[in-house]
């Protein structure tokens, strides 16, 4: 099987982290050989596998190095659970320095070292929430991943950062071959919410590939430092994550979004009742205005 | 090369104009235009201190070299730090024959490139921990220095650093000053805004530091040359002209300039700008704050320096005025000697210039002391203010160019057909190569000072072994000259 990578994307608090890795034990359970490269400064991408948060990033490590090239592969690729190799970028800490060139230089050596030629199934990164520049974005850039899972729940914002997201992958997918692979809706138990993320799957011309439902055993595993899969192999929720690692082994759907307009976005919650119809006369009332017109 | 008329200029601008695309067009023209003296402000002729046009090959800088290469750069006695990759300082590095006087590396420092070198993992993680340690080690290998400047490069702008954090704690560690400057190259369109930022630097971080100071004893005869940056020894040759007419120079910005001459600038009587551009807001600011006024001058060529001397004198009493007269007689038969000698070679020969921030128009005096005449003219990077400084200096109906392409420029020059242009050195070998003589008008071609009538002398023999030289003769080859000769015999 030919090497597979794929990045997820999506809001910030999502549950990026928590799904991958769950998802990504539940691949090497079936006995597939993955890698999971976490592109967020905050480097907790890969502390469910490893089962501590990494301590050795590509970035930090560098720069005790002295530069990247001083660095070896194995000084940074460690292996945890169902011999998952994990790598993260590192980084600053917030508000010093450039978190975007961290993730670009740390992809650029796992490239030039060959961590991808091994005999690897899935490469899986992990990106920061907000796509704030183009070192964010180069997960997904040519010869980079090739499909893009986003996670989503039913709350607007999520929804918006999903379609912004879709935004961006046209912007690669037009010059390269990154296509979006599909929605994963991380269930914050609101109205009709499969329903919704559904609807706005087939809008971004995608698929919503499964519904994760929410469940506190993921908590519970993750306080251990542990995946649902390795914690608790016969819960309900671990079999959630076997039947969404099924699908995207299967999956074949890879698309190059559709990405709608806002107006269209407000229109599909409104449909579903999470935003109320528009109302102008409230713009930019504060509420004392507003009591005062009331009482009028 | 007789003169052109207006409708002749015009109809080349026009020409030089119709290769461009129409966007790029309709940008460029705005900044040509021919001189016409009619014009009250030159905003209603020509555009400046705009964005280059992509892909047309402009001659300007960034706002690092107006700040690091400029202005700051000279202050002799303080060390400036290129903060970022190394590059920018490397290659800048003694390129503008700044002169001074002092011993390189113990008290002085002008020559040495001082930078953090910045590597990948500096861009990541921020670069404000190495600028503390560099500071450090400033201080320790070079303890007589008496301050240092934050010149910052590109990456220092994007990613965030607080270098005014660090420029903080480390003048409380030493009472120095540490002045941190925003000049990263990516602001504004060309040098000119590093000009405006290192101004601003020298007003919030240096210039009031002995405001509270009455130790020092004034006199009423204090002046401050400003925007004269000892190129080729300058400011030496303008300083001595000042002293001799009974003024007393307390600070040179910035050519072969201190940091305690810029702190005792503020108790100055007169501030003398001679580099407008690059130094006129903080001339401003010390009008509004100090109260002190500020006048241009023009010390190149002696009809020029004898205008300037006179309208210097004017600020102070008799003793000053008589003091002017007697340098300007003084020194008329040594420049007499200049014309005499130099005139006759020079005479009607036509100059097209294309420099910065004060010589395209300051030199003009100059050179029509030598006969010689300027035919067109523009700035790398000035603004209207310039420009209408310099429609009144040269004649009606030449041509007048802002931010000239590499293309623009060398289609003028050979419609035009100067006997000779003074530009810089990406200018230089281009024009040699097409077998005009040319003058670098920014490092005065490793030759100078040409401030001054000291300067005026040198600047005179300079144009005239330029234009004069015999190389120019000989460049047909020999094969090719005899075929003139046959094709001459044969007719």
């Amino acid at each position: 099987m030919a090497l597979r990578q794929a990045a997820i994307y999506g809001k910030g608090g999502i549950g990026k982290s928590t799904t991958t890795q769950n998802l990504v034990a539940a691949i090497a359970e079936l006995g597939k050989k993955v890698m999971i490269v976490g592109c967020d400064p905050k480097a907790d991408s890969t502390r469910l596998i490893l089962h501590s948060k990494a301590q050795n990033t590509i970035m930090q490590m560098a720069a005790d190095a002295g530069s990247v090239e001083d660095l070896e592969l194995e000084d940074v690729l460690k292996v945890g659970y169902g011999d998952i190799a994990c790598v993260e970028s590192g980084g600053p800490e917030p508000g010093v320095g450039c978190a975007g060139r961290g993730v670009i230089t740390a992809i650029n050596f796992l490239e030039e070292e060959g961590a991808y030629e091994e005999d690897l199934d899935f490469v899986f990164y992990d990106v920061l929430g907000d796509v704030v520049c183009g070192g964010f974005a180069m997960p997904i850039r040519e010869n980079k991943a090739q499909e893009i899972y986003i996670v989503c729940s039913g709350e607007m914002m999520a929804m918006y950062a999903a379609n912004n997201i879709a935004k961006g992958i046209v912007k690669y997918a037009n010059s390269g071959s990154v296509r979006l692979a599909g929605l994963i809706c991380n269930s914050r138990e609101t109205d009709r919410e499969d329903e919704l993320i559904m609807e706005l799957a087939r809008k971004l011309g995608t698929q919503m590939i499964h519904f994760v439902p929410r469940d506190n055993l993921v908590q519970r595993a993750e306080i251990r430092r542990m995946t649902v899969i390795e914690y608790d192999p016969t819960a309900k929720q671990a079999n959630e994550y076997r039947q969404l690692a099924q699908k995207i082994i299967d999956n074949e759907k890879f698309v190059i979004p559709t990405p709608i307009t806002m107006d269209e976005l407000e229109d599909l919650l409104m449909e579903f009742g999470i935003m109320d119809e528009e109302d102008e006369s409230i713009v930019g009332q504060t509420a004392t205005s507003e009591g005062a017109s009331a009482t009028a | 090369m007789t003169d052109m008329t207006r409708e002749e200029t015009q109809s080349l601008i026009e020409e030089v104009l119709e290769v461009y695309p129409e966007k790029a067009q309709k940008i460029r023209e705005a900044h040509l235009t021919v001189n016409d003296h009619d014009v009250e402000q030159s905003k209603k002729c020509i555009k400046s201190n705009r964005k280059s046009v992509p892909g047309a090959m402009t001659i300007r800088g960034c706002a690092y070299a107006g700040s690091k290469g400029v202005v700051w750069g000279p202050i002799k006695d303080m060390i400036h730090i290129s903060h970022g990759p190394v590059g920018c300082g490397q290659y800048s590095r003694a390129g503008r024959r700044n002169y001074y006087v002092g011993t390189t590396g113990v008290n002085t420092f002008g020559t040495m490139n001082f930078t953090s070198d910045f590597q990948e993992k500096d861009i990541v993680f921020g670069g404000d921990k190495k600028l503390a340690k560099l500071l450090q080690e400033v201080e320790t290998l070079f303890p007589l220095n008496k301050g240092t400047t934050i010149q910052s490069e590109c990456p220092i702008g994007l990613i965030g650093d607080d270098i005014e954090a660090v420029a903080k704690a480390q003048n409380k560690e030493t009472g120095k000053t540490i002045v941190p400057v925003r000049c990263e190259g990516f602001r504004g369109v060309s040098q000119s805004l590093g000009h405006h930022i290192a101004n601003d630097a020298v007003r919030d971080w240096a210039l009031d530091k002995r405001d509270d100071d009455d130790t020092w004893e004034a006199t009423d005869y204090d002046v401050a040359i400003l925007g004269d940056y000892n190129i080729g020894g300058d400011a030496w040759a303008s300083r001595i002209l000042l002293e001799e007419m009974g003024l007393r120079v307390v600070a040179q910005w910035s050519g072969d300039g201190s940091i305690s001459e810029m702190e005792l600038t503020p108790k100055v009587k007169l501030n003398l700008l001679h580099c407008y551009r690059s130094m006129n807001y903080i001339s401003r600011h010390m009008e509004e704050k100090y109260g002190i006024p500020w006048m241009e001058y023009n010390f190149f060529g002696p009809t020029k320096i004898e205008e300037s001397l006179r309208k210097i004198a004017e600020f102070f009493d008799d003793t000053i005025k008589e003091g002017a007269e007697r340098v300007i007689a003084k020194y008329k038969s040594e420049y007499q000697s200049v014309i005499d000698k130099y005139r006759p070679r020079l005479e009607g020969k036509t100059v097209m210039l294309y420099v910065g921030g004060l010589r395209p128009r300051h030199v003009i005096g100059a050179y029509e002391d030598l006969g010689m005449k300027v035919v067109g003219t523009g700035y790398e990077f000035g603004h209207n203010d310039d420009y209408d400084r310099t429609t009144k200096e040269m004649g009606n109906a030449t041509l007048i160019y802002d931010d000239v392409t590499g293309y623009e420029f060398e289609e003028f020059i050979k419609r035009v057909k100067p006997d000779l242009i003074g530009s810089g050195i990406k200018e230089k070998y281009i024009f040699q190569k097409m077998g005009i003589p040319f003058r670098q008008m920014h490092s005065w071609d490793y030759s100078g000072p040409y401030h001054g009538y000291d300067g005026f002398a040198i600047f005179a023999r300079d144009m005239d072994m330029t234009l004069n030289n015999p190389c120019w003769t000989n460049l047909t080859p020999p094969w090719r000259k005899e075929t003139t000769t046959e094709a001459i015999a044969a007719e």
